[in-house]
């Protein structure tokens, strides 16, 4: 028997949200998440932490031993701060474990597997799992609304051609259909694994929320830079003088901008260095400012730099205040600019943390990372030929499976529909 | 009044092996065909087996059914397909001896103890209440049994089209059942109309075959049967020519005059067996359609050119057959035509294919809405072992998903339906790396046998060859070597430190029973029959312990029973389309209902909720 886990509060920002944990390796997985696990029915504070030990949330951890629980098995409740970012990251952390993302209804299921519902709580179950399918509908609509739909239907109609070409070549080898599809088989499939993993990277978004986005500003010596970041953070959190290259180490100011985590870092200027000290200085603001997620150039127009913008990095003019040229600019020491510079930035960083849901998320993730790993399978055996074409259907099939959380189920009719339509068959 | 625990009705596919495996199983059993020469005819084309097909004469003939042992016995070309794929999705085919086919089967009948054969037409049923519990023939005497089992074939309410002239007939030059249909009728059956063709049969005399590419068959046959050891009659090739431009412009400009095209048939028919209108019209780009010529029999000057059945008149047929390279003279001996008939809606069925309406009735083969001997044939044995078994009061014999084609197929006729005539494919099976032709007698001889469906003569075989098969995978697992004894012999493999069995070794699709010998020579003593199915065993066993957990899985949601008079109206918040869904398939249990098309896990929660609260309450 699998071990789930889901969310059992209601999505979004919260006091307090429970992620429930059950099946036979709930306790192992608690374990791995906030180290020994406390003895049934104790209520205890305890750091969660990731993979790298990192903390993630202070959380009441409870822990009910089967069949005395919810479910009948070993369950695991974490009470956490109720913060999206919180419990996105306690559901990935999850996710990395020997257990798996709740279907709708699971959790019922088995309390009904394990008779541990009274009768008038099964009277009331349907109730009950429309609120669970219902919670979880609507946030799977939210991730596959959009280009992410798009996308998904596209790995959908992928997935069928792929399979239904290796198909073909198995049910009806002795039609007039392609012996060798080889090539296309491995186009389809290829296609799908770099888009799977590149969604998996999109997973980062989720990261990011937690850990928080990094915005630079980087300009010239002397551009206003650190003016402009204390401006932006309300206060004087940056050394500010006049004389170019002032600032020699990296200055770091975490601040909320509009509900998302900020960490604002004041660079070095960047020039040919003049003393050892501001060389190392400037050497580690190129490389901040490069890992950084957003860069805001200080520069006059047509001016360069050691490092060059990104494609959706902001780039402005200093000192607006003094400014007649008309450029877009922004000015710390006066204000001017400095409200559309905010909106720009939370907008920017908006679009690139916009993936990121939660509970599908995690579902969706987990399907994914299997798939991945099947459709590097598939790929091997395609490529090792028509003789090894049965093995290369079972891991597709197996990857279409994986996938069904994201894509919807694929039946052997979808394939069939798929040949009929594609070759001309009947002997 | 003759009495019989089990009547048969039909001497086709189904009706054959429906009887067959009565009479073994020790029911006093009546096969009622209307003319003896009927039995055992191919009414279409003169071949046996192929994809997902030849899996299903291996199992009908693990189960010491009859198919596989006629069809090697009239074999006049065998080969086995996908023989450069995987062994999972190999499948033997044969071209049969028309004549020799049916007087072979006409033979096995015949001499089968339990098994009367009588000739005449059955027009009706004779009732006990809603129960079916005899037939009446058509010169009025009567035949009682408990059980009945129908196999129409093409005859309820056949219809034959050839261009627009159409006439009622169950094939070509026999008369439809149409008396029998109105009985049907009154049960109210949820009930269809299905189609299918035929192409012209030529005179072989009259094709020019030195013009025409060749088929032959293997070298060294695979035969159907476990018992088989040789293909016993001499051996031909088929012909090869291909339609052109000019046959499908002959087609195109005919096309209103054809049955189908002239909007005379309400029928659907099967994607994968269009006639020559369809393919034309569907695939208009594709300037040439494959053609086989295959001889229906050593003496015999028929031909049956696969691949152009069709429904237009007569004389467009001449036309377009005249237009292929090859058969510029060829004499049409017997027009194509289509033909329409009546089924009934599978899911009306359970998995015994009985009818849950009509005790005692049980139906096999083209009325269950499916095409194809070897589809007929596996049901006629589910539904002939059953009304068997029904008759004399023991326990059902049911097929499982996960152990056989036949298994798949009967659950997918009796949950799903049908929307076209449904065909076996190995696709269709989700376990298929499991269910392969070659372990045929492994996954369903222990079933025959705890039944007694299965005679001494293969007892003897398979207990001799399940011997062998243990003792060889014993020897395969008793020893392991570590990555430096291994890379000595010659084989390649990681220096990954793990100790690996010749058993695992085989699973390396580059390794050969010869290359794990030098590891063990006492290998070499396993016979190579034995070794080769080691080796397929060892070839899936990583992909067989991952099935093996689905089908734990679906196990598990087979234990819930759900009971037969279920209520699913009374089940709230499942959606009105699904409980519509689940109202006609009537799941038996959870498993069947997860694979109804559209199923939600959360749906499932709540029909295991309402098994649950129903089970309290009357507690």
């Amino acid at each position: 028997m699998d071990t789930i886990f889901a969310l059992a509060t209601a999505q979004g920002r919260a006091g307090v949200a429970v992620v429930r944990v059950s099946g036979p390796a709930a306790f192992g997985c608690a374990e791995a998440l906030c180290g020994p696990v406390p003895r049934p029915r104790k209520a205890v504070v305890r750091e969660l932490k990731d993979g790298d030990g990192a903390v993630l949330d202070q959380a009441l951890v409870l822990t009910f031993r089967g069949p005395a629980s919810f479910t009948g098995e070993n369950v695991v409740e974490f009470h956490l701060h109720g913060s999206i970012a919180v419990v996105a990251a306690v559901l990935q952390r999850l996710g990395q474990l020997p257990c798996r993302v709740a279907e709708p209804g699971e959790f019922t299921r088995r309390a009904l597997e394990n008779d541990k519902m009274d009768l008038a709580q099964v009277e009331g179950l349907g109730d009950l799992i429309e609120a669970e399918t219902e919670a979880q509908r609507k946030q799977a609509l939210r991730t596959v609304s959009g280009a992410l739909g798009a996308r998904i239907e596209a790995w959908r109609s992928d997935m069928i051609r792929a399979a239904s070409l290796i198909e073909v070549t198995i049910d009806f080898a002795d039609e007039d259909v392609p012996v060798d599809v080889t090539p296309e088989v491995q186009q389809l499939l290829a296609r799908v694994r770099a888009d799977v993993a590149q969604e998996l990277n999109g997973f980062e978004a989720a990261e990011m929320i937690r850990s928080g986005l990094e915005v630079a500003i980087v300009g010239p010596p002397n551009a206003g830079k650190s003016t402009l970041l204390n401006a932006l953070a309300k206060r004087d959190a940056a050394i500010t003088s006049q004389r170019a290259g002032t600032t020699r180490d990296v200055i770091e100011v975490r601040m909320d901008l509009n509900g998302l985590p900020v960490t604002l870092l004041d660079t070095a200027g960047l020039r040919d260095g003049e003393d050892e000290v501001e060389v190392v200085g400037i050497q580690r603001a190129i490389e901040r400012a490069e890992a950084a997620d957003l860069r805001v150039f200080l520069v006059e127009p047509e001016e360069t730099l050691a490092i060059a913008p990104r494609r959706d990095d902001i780039v402005l003019a200093p000192k607006a205040d003094v400014r007649t040229d008309g450029a877009p600019a922004v000015s710390g020491k006066t204000g001017d600019g400095v409200p559309e510079l905010i909106a720009q930035i939370s907008d920017q960083l908006a679009q690139r943390t916009r993936g990121a849901g939660l509970i599908t998320h995690a579902r969706h993730r987990a399907a994914m990372a299997a798939a991945l790993h099947t459709l590097d399978d598939a790929l091997r055996f395609v490529g090792a030929g028509a003789e090894h074409y049965d093995i290369a259907a079972e891991e597709i099939r197996t990857a279409i499976r994986s996938l069904e959380a994201v894509v919807g189920r694929i039946d052997v009719e979808n394939l069939l529909d798929e040949i009929f339509s594609s070759f001309c068959l009947g002997k | 009044m003759k009495q019989f625990d089990v009547i048969v009705i039909g001497g086709g596919h189904a009706g054959c092996e429906a009887a067959h495996a009565a009479a073994r199983v020790g029911a006093r059993t009546a096969l009622v065909t209307m003319k003896k020469s009927g039995i055992g005819v191919m009414s279409c084309n003169p071949a046996i087996g192929g994809l997902g097909k030849g899996h299903l004469v291996r199992e009908i003939d693990a189960m010491d059914g009859i198919m596989g042992r006629v069809a090697d016995a009239s074999g006049i070309q065998f080969r086995l397909l996908n023989r450069r794929k995987g062994p999972a999705v190999q499948g033997p085919r044969a071209q049969s001896d028309r004549k020799i086919y049916r007087t072979e089967m006409l033979r096995l009948i015949e001499n089968t103890p339990n098994l009367d054969v009588i000739e005449g037409e059955v027009v009706d049923f004779k009732m006990q209440g809603d129960r079916v519990a005899g037939v009446t023939l058509a010169d009025g005497s009567e035949v009682v049994a408990r059980s009945v089992v129908l196999t129409t074939g093409t005859f309820l309410r056949g219809l034959i089209h050839i261009g627009d002239t159409s006439y009622a007939g169950g094939r070509m030059g026999d008369k439809a059942s149409t008396k029998l249909a109105d009985r049907m009728d009154s049960f109210g059956l949820p009930m269809g109309r299905l189609k299918t063709g035929t192409p012209p049969r030529l005179d072989v005399r009259t094709i020019a075959w030195d013009q025409l590419d060749v088929q032959d068959g293997d070298d060294d046959p695979v035969l159907f049967s476990f018992m088989s050891t040789s293909a016993p009659l001499r051996q031909v090739a088929c012909g090869v020519t291909h339609t052109n431009t000019r046959t499908h412009e002959i087609i195109r400009k005919n096309l209103e005059r054809s049955a189908m095209y002239g909007g005379h048939i309400e029928g659907v028919g099967p994607r994968y067996c269009p006639s020559i209108e369809d393919k034309i019209v569907r695939f208009a780009d594709k300037e040439s359609h494959q053609i086989f010529l295959e001889p229906e029999g050593l003496d015999d000057h028929t031909v049956y050119p696969n691949g152009i059945s069709t429904s237009l008149p007569q004389d467009v047929q001449v036309d377009y057959v005249q237009s292929i390279v090859g058969l510029e003279r060829a004499e049409i001996v017997q027009p194509g035509y289509a033909i329409e008939y009546d089924y009934v809606d599978p899911r009306a069925l359970n998995a015994e294919l009985t009818l849950e309406t009509v005790p005692g009735l049980y139906l096999a083969g083209q009325i269950n809405g499916t095409t194809g001997y070897e589809e007929a044939a596996a049901q006629g044995l589910v539904a002939g072992l059953n009304a068997a078994h029904a008759a004399l009061d023991r326990e059902v014999v049911h097929f499982r998903r996960d152990q056989s084609y036949i298994g798949v197929m009967i659950d997918d006729l009796t949950t799903r339906g049908v929307t076209e005539p449904y065909r076996m494919f190995t696709s269709r099976a989700e376990f298929r790396l499991s269910l392969r032709a070659d372990n045929a007698d492994q996954r369903l001889t222990p079933l025959g046998l705890s039944i007694g469906c299965v005679g001494e003569e293969r007892k003897a075989a398979f207990g001799e060859k399940s011997e062998a098969l243990t003792a060889g995978r014993d020897a395969l697992e008793s020893q392991s070597y570590t990555p430096k004894q291994i890379a000595a012999t010659g084989i390649r493999i990681n220096q990954d430190g793990t100790k690996r069995t010749p058993f695992q070794l085989l699973a390396f699709p580059d390794v050969t029973f010869p290359d794990v010998e030098r590891l063990d020579p006492a290998l070499e003593q396993i016979a190579p029959d034995i070794q080769e199915q080691l080796a397929r065993d060892a070839l899936y066993a990583n992909y067989i312990e991952r099935q093996r957990k689905d089908v734990e899985k679906m196990r598990r949601d087979e234990q819930h029973a759900i009971p037969k008079d279920f209520d699913y109206r009374a089940v709230t918040g499942l959606s009105a389309e699904l409980g519509g869904k689940l109202e006609r398939v009537r799941p038996t249990d959870l498993a069947q209902a997860g694979r109804i098309d559209g199923m939600t896990p959360a749906a499932l929660a709540l029909i295991l909720g309402r098994i649950r609260y129903l089970e309290k309450k009357s507690a």
